[in-house]
């Protein structure tokens, strides 16, 4: 593994992620319009999204019940996880490049997104 | 308004904020919220949060082109992406906190910033080949392809880069902005990173920035799908036309007028949190 090839691999990563990311919302913005498209959007005030939608296994069990706003939002955790996986990639690759010091920072980086991710 | 009328009209502003983003190098997401806030009435909340995921789709989509080309440096982002990520928690958790009219006061500052920066084109600085032992101890120094062959460089000022790069991930986090022009500043200006190399890996750290911030405004119900939506395939849209644009002479009246309208924006954004509307 080198410098180069890495940066290959992850510039593959990156666009698989971002296209696969942008069909799975234009699909689920598809049937958001179909079926609430009459509605009027409420987003003048602040009232923040249901508690489904703000954490992953909420999201993810909403959009098996074919909720179309879960749905998008399913969409726009694989965008928010694929900067993610972009660093746990290149975990893997300096590891293989046996690069210690790159390893323990890469590891850093990937533990301070988790925590993120993980926030309640 | 209903549902069907609102997506098409978000889609189109994202897609015009993503197309001069993208051509001015300022990226998307400094104009949408703004459009957002001040032309439909969205909250600054609901608007940011919108813009930082488009962030991640523009960063990562044009991300993938650069690093094929050989330009960024990898190990400079990583490492800097520690100081980015919890700047961006730091900004996230500050979010939840400041009252709207602040954030709406803090953001037309910013875009005053930006402002300036588009009109005046990037600087270019000297660069004086000195290094950092911390440069040779991170494995920082690098080299990018030129016409001549591989181009070596030296990396400066680690310490002042490191904390230019908190600074710009606690802003992208508190506004959900890219914070793009930042980050080039601390590469190219405090560095002496290449121009090019500054730019590039900039780009591929936004991504990584902004996914650090993302998972707190999730959590405290920021991303709101049915706005969300038509913003992140509008900037991406307009981004990806605007990248495909040749760089001409025509940029350097449409910075201009880019700056012009950023500048009104900017203004519009302080009255409002000064006056308590947004």
């Amino acid at each position: 593994m080198t410098d180069q090839r890495l940066e290959v691999l992850i510039s593959v990563l990156l666009r698989t992620g971002v296209i696969g990311a942008a069909a799975v919302v234009l699909l689920g913005g598809i049937c958001f319009l179909s079926r609430h498209g009459g509605e009027q959007p409420a987003y003048h005030a602040f009232h923040g999204t249901p508690q489904t939608y703000r954490t992953i296994p909420g999201v993810i069990h909403a959009a098996g019940t074919t909720d179309c706003q879960a749905v998008i939002q399913l969409g726009l955790l694989l965008l928010i996880l694929t900067p993610v996986a972009r660093v746990a990639f290149s975990l893997g690759g300096f590891a293989l490049e046996r690069d210690g010091t790159y390893v323990a920072l890469t590891f850093l980086v990937l533990g301070i997104l988790i925590c993120s991710l993980a926030w309640h | 308004m209903t549902n069907l009328e609102f997506t098409p009209l978000v889609f189109g502003l994202s897609a015009v904020a993503g197309f001069l983003g993208a051509l001015t190098g300022l990226g998307g997401g400094v104009v949408v919220t703004p459009a957002l806030t001040l032309l439909l009435g969205v909250d600054i909340r609901y608007a940011i949060g919108a813009s930082l995921v488009s962030v991640i789709a523009t960063s990562s989509g044009a991300a993938s082109a650069y690093v094929r080309e050989g330009y960024s440096n990898i190990r400079i982002g990583m490492f800097l992406e520690i100081a980015t990520t919890l700047g961006a928690l730091f900004g996230a958790y500050l979010a939840t906190r400041t009252p709207t009219s602040i954030l709406s006061v803090i953001f037309g500052l910013v875009l005053l910033q930006a402002a300036w920066q588009s009109s005046r084109g990037h600087p270019r600085g000297e660069k004086i080949q000195k290094t950092d032992p911390l440069a040779e101890r991170f494995k920082l120094n690098g080299s990018y392809p030129s016409p001549d062959g591989p181009c070596n460089y030296q990396v400066d000022h680690v310490k002042t880069g490191f904390s230019l790069m908190f600074g710009a991930g606690t802003l992208s986090g508190l506004l959900g902005i890219g914070s793009g022009a930042l980050k080039v500043i601390a590469m190219d200006q405090a560095m002496h990173v290449p121009f090019k190399v500054s730019t590039t890996t900039s780009n591929f750290m936004i991504g990584v920035t902004a996914a650090a911030s993302a998972g707190i405004y999730l959590s405290r119900g920021y991303i709101e799908p049915g706005l969300a939506m038509p913003v992140m395939l509008g900037v991406l849209a307009g981004s990806i036309l605007g990248a495909r644009q040749l760089i001409g002479a025509k940029v350097r009246v449409l910075r201009w007028v880019f700056a012009g309208v950023v500048g009104v924006m900017a203004i519009e954004m302080i009255f409002s949190g000064v006056k308590g509307k947004l």
